[in-house]
């Protein structure tokens, strides 16, 4: 298998990860909505309400730069970064 | 103070401008205690912020396509992050979110959800990988990809047709607020909203346009929160409110239980003025449907990957690895706000209604409401009102309504802060609508000048016409919108939400497949985007005239309908249709890899 194949089926890799979370936390969670409001959650909120407010805005944040680390070194492995800017 | 490249020296530039900006608030809080009207301050604010923007427009004037068309693609990540937040974040968002929190709850928290989600899409699907291809915009990358002057054309279509939507509703924004801290009539509101637009944006494209932004997004963002801290910690509610107010949440849950959500009757609601609502639903609790929620978080997750004037701004930076890194910092960036709506919903509901509270009205004899300054200002401003339905002189939860807008914009004043704030806040709604407003009008001139004018009609033309031609479209096309927001058809918020669905609808599969599916070929393409486009435009005609529609998508999720259709049309007409050449193959492995030039040459 060439180098540029390898290197997409691992990014290919990398994005279905990336999208599970996402999922999980844009659409899963919230086919309980109902049942998991009854938690308490993170500070005392009810969790769903939680969620919807910080939980799952601050997931997708983190998850995006996880994402473009992850990726920069699956491109840094293959040889296939930019060089010369930041 | 500052030598060499302004790039180099951008902390410095909006350090200093920052700075400035505190001095002017605490200059005005110093006029206001002795004796600034509240005209004056409201006035200053919006006219002094409007002046700076102009200003910086002015310097960033340019005759270079590569400045005007992608502010010469060296933005660093965190500025264009900053940039894209104040783009994204619009009149709707800063005025009209919290509103929506404060009536609907739950059901409406699915958008706060559906706002920040589409950006994973954005940073793993299609941003990386458009800034590699070097285009100046989104039809340049599908006329590109898949050949052939009509993917262009269509791609230029469906643009417009979303942008156009969304960018009526931020010019009557603008207008809204100018009206109010001018004091002059709306329909005259809207041209100062569009010239203060224009000033931003003529010169210097999109480098004019970024600048810009970041320092309207430094407003915005101060705008916001300090009000919702100052609020919070007034009320004694906690120094920090996002992780403080849990007590505050649950106590508005007991005072629904104890008042109860009467329904009121046909014929006392008509008295009530339009546009305003009460409280009818559940604070915290779970007030949708599974499918309720996920589909109209769904649509606008799909709609933010396709919306052209978001995406055009990680054409601005400098490599594709700063592209997917100033995603995250732009996310980051609309997550100061969007965690903040919540909270503010919170703080000015329970002010409110929480009796035991100074500020609360209900419980209060209605005479002793009318009486309230505040209360008077914002009923004659049509955003508040009470009446005694059931005629026992108390004002109950039921007989007290508020327009969506008077939650960001009265709070301050309801809370007992001082009018600086108020001013404050007038100005962040106006930086709020006009940078995304400027965003937009730049996505669909830019589309119209270098796609339909420059690739299609006139190849040949040099530089300078190409600017001026996309100058002119630039003036027509803002003041076609605010032309249409001065006839006030519909409200700030449905628009919005629209525009995303027709995004989706035409964009979103043709977009994501062509970096990731060779073989979606130009028949394919064209058929996604056109009866994507119009099976959407149907099924929202359909439902608006009374249609029940099907699955539970509505006229506000209409997208979903339409990007299905646009999925299953694109894979078939692909696979019935020859594959695309070595040529086009070869560009679509280029796309995938960072390193190397760009598809699209520099120059």
């Amino acid at each position: 298998m060439s180098k540029q194949a390898q290197h997409w089926e691992k990014t290919r890799g990398l994005l279905m990860m990336t999208l599970a979370i996402w999922f999980v936390f844009s659409i899963g969670i919230f086919l309980f909505g109902a049942e998991m409001n009854e938690v308490t959650g993170p500070f005392g909120y009810p969790l769903t309400y939680w969620f919807t407010c910080q939980g799952s805005l601050g997931i997708f944040v983190i998850l995006i730069f996880w994402f473009a680390n992850r990726q920069e070194k699956i491109d840094e492995e293959f040889g296939f970064s930019e060089r010369g800017d930041d | 103070m500052i030598k060499g490249n302004f790039i180099d020296n951008l902390p410095k530039v909006y350090g200093i401008y920052t700075g400035g900006f505190l001095a002017f608030i605490i200059i005005m809080a110093i006029g206001e205690q002795m004796g600034m009207t509240s005209k004056t301050i409201g006035i200053c604010f919006v006219a002094f912020t409007v002046a700076i923007y102009a200003i910086i427009g002015y310097l960033s004037r340019t005759a270079q396509a590569d400045a005007y068309y992608v502010a010469g693609r060296q933005v660093p990540t965190v500025f264009n992050g900053m940039a894209t937040a104040a783009d994204w974040m619009s009149g709707a968002s800063f005025v009209a979110m919290a509103g929506g929190i404060y009536f609907k709850g739950y059901g409406y928290m699915a958008l706060l959800v559906g706002w920040t989600g589409g950006y994973v899409l954005v940073a793993s699907l299609l941003a990386p990988y458009l800034r590699k291809f070097g285009c100046y915009t989104v039809p340049d990358f599908i006329g590109t990809r898949y050949g052939g002057n009509l993917s262009r054309f269509l791609a230029v279509v469906v643009l417009t047709v979303a942008s156009f939507t969304y960018v009526t509703a931020q010019i009557n924004a603008t207008g809204t607020i100018a009206s109010v801290a001018l004091d002059i009539p709306f329909q005259y509101a809207v041209y100062v909203g569009l010239i203060s637009i224009l000033l931003c944006s003529m010169l210097g494209g999109m480098r004019g346009v970024t600048w810009t932004q970041v320092a309207q997004y430094i407003v915005l963002i101060i705008a916001y929160l300090l009000p919702v801290f100052w609020i919070s910690n007034k009320m004694g509610a906690g120094f920090f409110p996002h992780f403080m107010l849990a007590d505050e949440v649950a106590r508005i849950g007991e005072l629904e239980q104890q008042f109860g959500f009467v329904k009121n009757a046909a014929a006392d609601l008509k008295t009530v003025p339009k546009g305003l609502a009460g409280i009818t639903k559940a604070h915290s609790a779970v007030n949708a449907t599974p499918w309720g929620f996920i589909s109209l978080a769904l649509a606008m997750m799909m709609g933010t990957a396709s919306l052209p004037h978001v995406m055009m701004r990680y054409f601005t930076t400098p490599s594709v690895k700063a592209a997917r890194k100033s995603v995250g910092w732009s996310l980051f960036f609309i997550f100061l706000l969007y965690s903040s709506a919540p909270m503010l919903a919170t703080l000015s509901k329970l002010s409110l209604i929480d009796p035991s509270l100074p500020t609360g009205i209900i419980g209060k004899s209605i005479a002793e409401v009318q009486a309230i300054d505040w209360y008077q200002n914002w009923n004659q401003a049509n955003l508040m009102f009470v009446s005694d339905f059931n005629g026992n002189g108390t004002v109950e939860l039921n007989e007290f309504f508020m327009g969506g807008k008077a939650v960001v914009l009265a709070t301050p004043e309801i809370a007992g802060l001082p009018y600086v704030i108020s001013g404050l806040v007038a100005a962040g709604g106006m930086a709020a609508a006009m940078s995304t407003a400027d965003g937009l009008i730049l996505a669909i001139a830019n589309a119209i000048s270098h796609d339909v004018y420059y690739k299609i009609i006139d190849p040949k033309a040099e530089t300078a016409k190409r600017l001026v031609v996309a100058r002119v479209l630039l003036v027509v096309i803002g003041f076609a919108g605010a032309t249409i927001a001065a006839m006030e058809i519909q409200g700030i918020l449905g628009s919005v939400i629209w525009a995303f669905d027709f995004a989706m609808s035409g964009l979103f599969f043709p977009l994501v497949l062509g970096v990731w599916w060779k073989r979606a070929n130009k028949e394919g393409a064209i058929a996604g985007m056109a009866l994507g486009l119009l099976s959407g435009l149907g099924y929202l005609i359909w439902v608006r005239n009374g249609g029940s529609g099907f699955l539970g998508i509505t006229q506000l999720t209409f997208g979903i309908f339409g990007s299905a259709v646009s999925l299953v049309s694109m894979v078939v007409v692909s696979l019935i249709t020859a594959e695309p050449n070595a040529a086009t193959q070869r560009m679509v492995d280029e796309v995938r890899v960072p390193s190397g030039r760009s598809i699209i040459g520099k120059q």
